[in-house]
């Protein structure tokens, strides 16, 4: 008896590992041939704030389609695009978009809404960059105050932009630069951290808004409260698609990649884009930019 | 006059250079009980694992009915026709009556009538749905012997079976044994330290000393009249290891 | 301390509830991860089996090492090797495999086999070898005498799967890169934890730590009496 159970043991698992080998990719394939699917590899920015979830469905259903996405950060996105894995990607990181299309990834990008970036910081400001002209400035007064300034440190595009500005305030970042500190983290870690330490951080107004009732001791240090009273032109974050060029990466879905992007740009699309979020958080958090 | 049944040629097994079994020359007749006395350490539990062919010779050849073997690598059919009983009975999780029917599930082969008769045969009739690593040393020993029994082998070999064993278990022990050559002609090779149970069962006797085959005899010749002056001292009990 | 409370709170009311997407994260978590024990099991048990009794001693100690290196593999490695062997630009591209649950199985098969065959390979190494012998001398093949070594290792064997499935069952770096955490295709519990700890919803990510914690208990209590019933 005890033979036959332990016959029976192992032959279950046996055939329940055999069937669900077989049905996993079989399911995954037939559901894939029946509908098609896109996948779109794009930035926590697009994904967290609640945007893809909102208008995605409306492609999905007009395509009979699935779309897949892939939230990482900008950095891992393109690699993933530039890897084939990935059909279509929507960044904010001009420069690396540029040398993905350089590098035969993507034949153009097209810009689809904008916002721009804020620089966060503790509530009575310590380093006294609210009154700075530019974010430049600003960052040059939290160095010279050497107070505590939180960086994502992981390719992104909000540390890509960072880069920029502390670039342009003449400002390196060495060894001497206790206070700077490097997290290699999303942009939620790095504000809730940045909540936790009372420290400065750059960050692109849309995750602000939906994070900020759970950052009660930070605010809005240099930006202004509406991305047409920010001061710097440069803070402009600028979000693009890039269809993935079938030429370098056959297996790309490109017939349905192209009909992604030219949906983006389609005036319907580009008003839901300017309006979501506007009964939450009183403005919001994209700007519709397709030209 | 029939061939013998083992005949062995300069056999040798040495680990790590050291010769544990030198047997020059050695024949096991067919339906004999030899029993191989001897001190500890004296080469004779290897000498049976050699005979079952689970360690190969590290010279010499096994020529076992008939067919030389230089090496273990024997035909699984040839393996099955020996089988050996150890000191210390080796039971399985589960009932009397599945330990002893374990030799034949080895074999593909299902026969519960035997099985019922060879418990019967032993006095384990009673005990067959009792669980077997439960039981007392002697009844363990004779599951394993009904064990080695019930696949009906050609030759039979003990390594010590008794060694650990109060008088009455000895007693029934040697008594399978006895039947089991009788009745079936089964070759039994007997390894025992205890000269008198060598007594009792054996038609042949030999004495090992260090790996060699000092001397073999009919029983009676060896215990009463040995050539070889160590046999007489080993049979006065005045053999020091 | 509050938030855990809000977390335990929000455990039930979502298991009472039995919210569709949390069902969806919850049952393709024991999908994949069962699958993924089920392979490894029966590739991993008899290889370790064979590892252990066969192998030439001078390789064995090898082989230990390098078992027991592939069992402190850190899983986020593994699914970094994996994921670069199923992307497209892969020699295993053609497969389809990256961002399904099928890659996630695949990567997780490869973190729980050497647990699985090392721990195998030394529960029966450990095994009497009178017995090995006894049984070879009743006339058994290789197979049948490595069958009973396996069945009187059963219960180091029984640890050996409880110890694999513990280390996939909780792991995250892995299924994080080869599954990409795509909303209702290949989202498990630790992926969604990590989402939403990310998202600042603590109380959710609690939650689901709550949901995932009593998962492990219940299996590990089925685990555990299979072992004592095996075990006997």
């Amino acid at each position: 008896m005890m033979q036959r159970t332990c016959r029976l043991l192992i032959r279950l698992p046996f055939w329940t590992c055999l069937l669900g080998l077989a049905a996993v990719p079989l399911g995954a394939q037939a559901a894939a041939a029946e509908q098609g699917v896109l996948r779109l590899a794009t930035t926590t920015s697009v994904a967290d704030s609640g945007l893809a979830a909102a208008i995605l469905p409306d492609f999905e259903r007009r395509n009979s389609c699935r779309v897949d996405v892939i939230a990482v950060g900008t950095g891992q996105a393109l690699s993933i695009a530039g890897r084939g894995d990935a059909d279509v990607v929507i960044v904010h990181a001009l420069k690396q978009e540029l040398a993905f299309i350089a590098a035969g990834h993507a034949k153009q990008r097209d810009e689809i809404m904008v916002n721009d970036f804020v620089l966060i910081g503790p509530a009575d400001d310590p380093a006294q960059a609210a009154g700075a002209a530019t974010s430049a400035d600003a960052f040059r007064a939290i160095a010279a105050a050497r107070a505590t300034f939180f960086s994502r440190g992981d390719k992104s595009g909000t540390h890509t932009k960072e880069l920029e500005v502390w670039s342009a305030a003449g400002i390196t970042l060495g060894k001497g630069t206790a206070w700077y500190r490097s997290l290699g983290q999303g942009i939620r870690e790095v504000l809730l951290a940045a909540h936790e330490q009372r420290a400065y951080t750059l960050t692109d107004r849309g995750t602000w808004l939906a994070l900020r009732t759970k950052l009660p001791e930070l605010r809005i240090v240099f930006g202004g409260e509406r991305p047409q009273a920010n001061k710097d032109p440069g803070l402009i974050n600028r979000y693009a698609v890039l269809a993935v060029d079938p030429a370098s990466h056959p297996a790309v879905n490109a017939a349905l990649a192209e009909r992604f992007v030219a949906w983006l740009r389609s005036p319907e699309i580009q008003q839901q884009i300017g309006q979501f979020g506007v009964t939450q958080f009183e403005q919001p958090l994209f700007y519709p930019a397709a030209r | 006059m029939d061939t013998p049944i083992y005949c062995l040629e300069g056999l040798r097994k040495s680990y790590d250079g050291r010769a544990v079994v030198d047997v020059e020359r050695l024949e096991v007749q067919q339906g004999e009980v030899l029993a191989l006395v001897g001190p500890s350490g004296s080469g004779k539990s290897t000498l049976l694992r050699l005979l079952n062919f689970l360690e190969p010779p590290t010279a010499g050849t096994i020529v076992y009915r008939g067919c030389a073997y230089r090496d273990h690598r024997v035909s699984v059919a040839v393996r099955r026709e020996i089988t050996t009983v150890f000191q210390r009975p080796v039971l399985m999780r589960g009932s009397v009556r599945r330990n002893v029917a374990y030799g034949l599930r080895l074999r593909n082969c299902r026969d519960d009538r035997r099985v019922a008769q060879i418990l019967t045969h032993v006095g384990l009739d009673s005990l067959a749905k009792a669980q077997a690593q439960r039981l007392s040393g002697g009844e363990m020993q004779r599951v394993a012997l009904a064990r080695a029994l019930v696949v009906q082998p050609t030759v039979l070999l003990l390594d010590e079976p008794t060694a650990n064993l109060d008088p009455y278990n000895v007693a029934l022990i040697e008594d399978i044994v006895r039947r089991e050559n009788g009745e079936s002609g089964t070759t039994v090779v007997l390894v025992t330290h205890n000269v008198f149970q060598a007594k009792r069962l054996a038609t042949r006797v030999g004495l090992m000393l260090s790996g060699r085959l000092v001397e073999v005899a009919p029983a009676r010749q060896f215990f009463d009249s040995p050539a070889d002056a160590r046999t007489a001292a080993f049979v006065r009990g005045e053999m020091i290891c | 301390m509050d938030e855990i409370f809000r977390g335990l709170v929000r455990a039930a009311s979502l298991i009472w509830a039995a919210d569709s997407a949390v069902l969806e994260i919850i049952c393709l978590s024991l999908v994949v991860t069962g699958l993924a024990l089920a392979i490894s099991t029966l590739i991993g048990v008899p290889a370790g089996a064979v590892l252990g009794l066969w192998s030439r001693v001078r390789v064995r100690g090898l082989v230990t090492v390098l078992l027991y290196t592939g069992m402190g593999l850190p899983p986020v490695v593994v699914g970094l090797a994996v994921y670069l062997l199923l992307s497209r630009s892969g020699p295993l591209g053609g497969l389809g495999w990256l961002f399904t649950p099928s890659g996630m199985v695949l990567a997780q098969t490869i973190i729980a086999l050497p647990v699985v065959a090392g721990l195998t390979m030394t529960a029966v190494q450990s095994v009497d070898p009178a017995l090995r012998l006894q049984v070879r001398a009743l006339g058994a093949t290789r197979w049948q005498e490595l069958a009973a070594v396996l069945r009187e290792a059963r219960i180091g064997v029984m640890a050996a799967i409880v110890a694999a499935f513990g280390s996939i069952i909780s792991e995250v770096g892995a299924v994080m890169l080869v599954g990409g955490n795509i909303e209702g295709q290949t989202r498990v519990l630790t992926t969604a934890i990590v989402l939403n700890t990310r998202m600042g919803e603590f109380d959710l990510a609690l939650a689901l730590g709550i949901i995932l914690l009593l998962l492990t208990f219940f299996a590990n209590t089925a685990l555990f009496w299979l072992q004592q019933r095996v075990g006997g």
